[in-house]
């Protein structure tokens, strides 16, 4: 693999708190190395401000592996950048050149407000799993955990969906800020489970009626939300929600 | 007098005999009762889910966005759990035998045998929950190998398995959130115990978008706060992983056990320049198909394939036959060190070893192959299904790594190196998991129990989760019961008063140094100075030259930090500088616990006592004991110990050839 270091533009936006309307700012950072992560880029600039008596860019981040899902940051018009199947914290500088300008944003989403800079509030989604993401067992009543057999391909397409980080780059790629990628992957994640079977009339309906309470859009199947969502999520599961919540809608005592 | 508490009896009748006989509080009463959770990890989760269940008052604190992203999403390659489904001799015995052995006889029996016991129950619980464990054909729940042990039980999702685990925990706290048992505090930091006549009230937590500080109380307060790795800068732990909250109980008089047991994890993707932010591992799991080599000769340049096999060095293979691939971290990460240090390293900076999977390629082609019914395959369609079953079992691994360092590890071996990962030290609790000061409990990686001097790789996801799920809800019980007349404790009170006084104080006194520093490169400096001198090997000279380091950088820190921003504002600078200030005090007393310890166990290996291989040298007539600091004034510790005493596993010198 070849090394290269590069000097680049960079337009971040900058919002002091909710309140604040917010704006572009422009910085220049030189000699970066396409070995490093995106955020290692970010901790080379915010270094740099600190050093000339300047506040640092406040930016969402943790495990920095692609798997926490709090990392989130728009980069040139995409969630997480330009990277297929990526999280930002795992985009790593070979993805640009020397002279790039690059332009950075939060995600944009009545249900997510900016908190300052580069940070939003998620917890809308928290709200969202209370509202029934979960299967309602209490600790201590599980039988054997071999007892009931779960076919293998099913098991894969429950976990495929279980991979969801919560992050919200579907949400922010969304035009409609729907939050239906994240919701149906839950409820496939769930449904698709022989234990998750009781409960899933309700939770489909349960979750589906919060997520209009906090504010996200409908969902009007333009797949934004795939194109961009880093573990993937497929589209079927919408059309799997969809589904349970037709059933549900006919099946429940409303 | 340190006593844990360990129940009389027979090892594998102790836990039971406790729980038919430990108090209980009645329904109603729990109802009145408060308790603290800080943190949502696997052991904070299932903890305040279970306590909320059982109809306590719980509040539950973290630092990041939402109780899902603790640390212990990032977990890879599984858990463990003595059910024998693979009839290979698996029993709880076993699992209890391989991990004293493996923590080189430095844990307490009562607790790991426990831990052994309710193994099988947490994995259960998780299957009931939804967690989508791997699975054969038939159905059934699927297990693989880990290092230290010849049985296969370790349940996995793909390697993800700690995201997995923790999405049930969540939802069974958030759930417990929507019934209003648990009360969920996100982005709030808790900055210090409250003591009220010599027990845990309550705590100060500081709201890290508002900068307020707050005050909670609670009758009984649970630290499960996460492992302090990130002393060491370096680590495979997230960025805000952090001891803040185990440190502050220290100083208000929580004993801090064995802090020199840290884990370094032989397979993690090298350091590539001072921009390194932190380390990325690649799982355990791996080495069940990988195999770890360097070339024969010393500086050979040669790319890794073009390497023909009489010219490597499998040395696992070679010095440990018959554990091979899968001896124990600790004998893993020096084997790579040595090989490194006598110049048999590979890549620009010698500091890696390959850890390749041709040979596992080789053989799943070939068994997929026959699955298949194709005969006489050609090499390319056996390679090509090769990589498919690879790329099931560790998919996301490959991906990981190919991201970071853009090589496809189907086609060239990975390049790894150890990297510090985990931390079986911690605050010393006992039998119950409380500390030594009375209602303050410590659960997870943050307490220091049940892994001795060198935890078995999946075994931390199952003690946080026994801890939590299994553990505590019993044995809270028998200290709550005692506290049904206490009426809970107004804020106002003078303790409260004081201790939010000492915090604000304290964050004033970082703010208005005003120097020229900032947080991160302090870090950096102290990260160094403990890699270099209280890492992989360790010795006298070193220890006591760190210390001196330390304590100058200290000094240094306090004079000329420069933090921007406001107190009273979301400052993420300000919320690292309290972290790293804590990490500085921390590094001294890990030092000073290994220059105590005369004497090489797991994790901590002093060069002064090795056997003439190279092999950790215990000394067990002398240092067969817990190490338990009480902090006693500034630099200045105590040293209580706790004789450890095997009735059952007799300490012998660990083999794994
Ligand atoms: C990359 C990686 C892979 C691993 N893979 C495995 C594996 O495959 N198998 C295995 O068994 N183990 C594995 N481990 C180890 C295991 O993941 C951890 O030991 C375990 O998850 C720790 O859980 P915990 O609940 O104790 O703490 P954590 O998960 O670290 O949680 C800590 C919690 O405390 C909160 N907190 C901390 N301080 C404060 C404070 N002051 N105020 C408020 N909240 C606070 C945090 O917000 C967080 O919610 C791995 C570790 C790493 C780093
Ligand atoms: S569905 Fe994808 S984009 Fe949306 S929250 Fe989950 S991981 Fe993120
Ligand atoms: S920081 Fe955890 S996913 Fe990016």
């Amino acid at each position: 693999m070849e090394h290269y270091k590069m000097n680049l533009t960079l337009k971040v936006w900058r919002q002091k708190n909710h309140q604040d309307k917010g704006q572009f700012v422009t910085y220049q950072v030189a000699g970066i190395s396409s070995e490093m992560s995106f955020l290692e880029m970010f901790d080379v600039l915010n270094e740099n401000l600190i050093e000339e008596g300047k506040e640092p860019i406040a930016f969402d981040h943790d495990c920095r592996e692609g798997i926490c899902g709090t990392c989130s940051m728009y980069i040139n018009g995409r969630p997480h950048g330009p990277w297929q199947g990526t999280t930002t914290c795992q985009l790593h500088m070979r993805a640009f050149k020397d002279g790039d300008t690059i332009v950075v944003e939060p995600w944009r989403a009545n249900a997510f407000p900016v908190v300052k800079d580069l940070i939003v509030d998620r917890s809308a989604f928290d709200r969202i799993i209370q509202a029934g993401g979960f299967i309602s067992v209490n600790t201590g009543n599980a039988v054997d955990g071999n007892t009931l057999p779960i076919e293998k391909s099913r098991a894969d397409e429950s976990f495929a969906a279980a991979a969801c980080i919560g992050c919200g780059a579907c949400v922010a790629a969304c035009k409609n800020s729907s939050a239906m990628l994240f919701v149906s992957a839950k409820v496939s994640h769930l449904a698709l489970l022989p234990q998750g079977e009781p409960e899933k009339h309700s939770r489909v309906l349960n979750m589906i009626t919060h997520m209009d309470k906090e504010g996200f859009g409908a969902c009007s199947n333009t797949g934004a939300c795939e194109a961009v969502c880093p573990k993937e999520i497929s589209l079927d599961n919408i059309a799997r929600l969809n589904m349970e919540y037709l059933g549900s809608s006919l099946t429940m005592d409303k | 007098m340190l006593n844990s508490k360990i129940p009389a009896g027979p090892l594998e009748d102790k836990w039971m005999n406790y729980k038919s006989t430990c108090k209980l509080v009645n329904p109603a009463n729990k109802r009145k009762l408060e308790i603290i959770v800080v943190g949502t990890g696997l052991a904070g989760a299932s903890a305040a889910a279970s306590l909320g269940e059982l109809g306590y008052k719980v509040k539950c604190y973290c630092f990041q966005d939402s109780p899902r992203r603790a640390h212990s999403i990032a977990a890879q390659g599984g858990i463990n759990a003595s059910k024998n489904y693979q009839n290979d001799g698996d029993s709880v015995f076993r699992l209890f035998y391989d991990t004293i052995k493996g923590g080189d006889y430095r844990s307490r029996e009562g607790n790991v045998h426990r831990l052994a016991e309710v193994s099988g129950n947490i994995i259960d619980q998780c299957v009931a929950q939804g967690v989508p464990f791997a699975r054969e054909y038939g159905g059934l729940l699927s297990n693989r190998s880990f290092g230290g042990t010849l049985v296969q039980r370790t349940f996995y999702a793909a390697g993800q398995t700690g995201q997995q685990l923790l999405i049930g925990a969540y939802q069974a706290l958030e759930r417990q959130v929507a019934l209003g048992n648990v009360k969920m505090y996100n982005r709030h930091e808790m900055l210090d115990v409250v003591m009220i006549d010599g027990k845990a009230r309550g705590i100060i937590v500081r709201d890290l978008i508002t900068g307020k500080l707050e005050r909670h109380f609670a009758h009984a307060v649970l630290l499960c706060s996460g492992g302090y790795g990130n002393v060491f800068y370096l680590s495979t732990n997230a960025m805000g992983s952090n001891v803040t909250a185990a440190w502050k109980a220290h100083k208000k008089g929580a004993y801090f056990a064995n802090p020199c047991y840290t884990q370094i994890h032989p397979t993690c993707i090298p350091v590539t320049g001072d921009h390194q932010s932190k380390l990325t591992l690649m799982s355990e799991s791996l080495r069940n198909d990988g195999r770890i080599w360097v070339p024969l000769k010393k500086g050979d340049d040669r790319k890794p394939t073009q390497i023909p096999e009489n010219e490597r060095d499998y040395y696992l293979e070679r010095r440990y036959p018959a554990y091979g691939n899968l001896v124990p971290r600790d004998v893993a990460s020096r084997a790579a060190k040595e090989r490194c240090d006598e110049g048999y390293g590979v890549g620009s900076s010698r500091q890696a070893v390959y850890l390749d999977f041709a040979t596992a390629i080789h053989r799943y082609g070939l068994m997929e192959a026959g699955k298949q019914g194709i005969e006489n395959a050609d090499a390319d369609t056996i390679i090509k299904l090769g990589r498919e079953v690879v790329k099931e079992k560790y998919g996301n691994l490959f991906d990981m790594y190919e991201k970071i360092t853009g090589e496809n590890p189907y086609l060239v071996p990975m390049r790894i190196y150890p990297a510090v990962h985990y931390t079986m030290g911690g605050l010393w609790v006992d039998y119950e998991l409380m500390t030594n000061i009375p209602g303050l409990y410590c659960l997870g990686e943050a307490n220091f129990s049940d892994h001795g001097a060198n935890r078995l790789g999946a075994s931390a996801l199952m003690q946080g989760l026994a801890d939590g799920y299994f553990v505590i809800p019993y044995t809270i019980g028998n200290y709550l019961a005692n506290e049904i007349r206490t009426e809970n404790i107004p804020t106002d009170h003078p303790a409260f008063v004081e201790a939010e006084k000492a915090v604000s104080d304290r964050i004033s006194r970082l703010m208005n140094i005003k120097g020229n520093q900032s947080v991160e490169s302090f870090h950096k400096r102290l990260g160094k100075i403990m890699w270099n001198k209280c890492g992989m090997a360790r010795n006298a000279d070193g220890l006591k030259e760190a210390i001196g380091e330390i304590r100058t950088l200290r000094e240094e820190f306090w004079r000329d930090l420069k933090i921007p921003g406001d107190i009273n504002d979301l400052n993420p600078e300000l919320d690292k500088a309290g972290r790293v200030a804590d990490f500085m005090e921390l590094a001294e007393l890990i030092c000073i616990d290994a220059l105590d310890r005369n004497e090489s166990c797991g994790g901590h290996f002093r060069e002064e006592y090795q056997t003439p291989e190279g092999e950790a040298l215990r000394r067990d007539d002398q240092y067969q004991y817990v190490a338990a600091w009480e902090l006693q004034g500034e630099n200045k510790w105590e040293l209580h110990k706790e004789e450890l005493e095997f009735e059952v596993a007799k300490p012998s010198q660990r083999s794994y050839k």
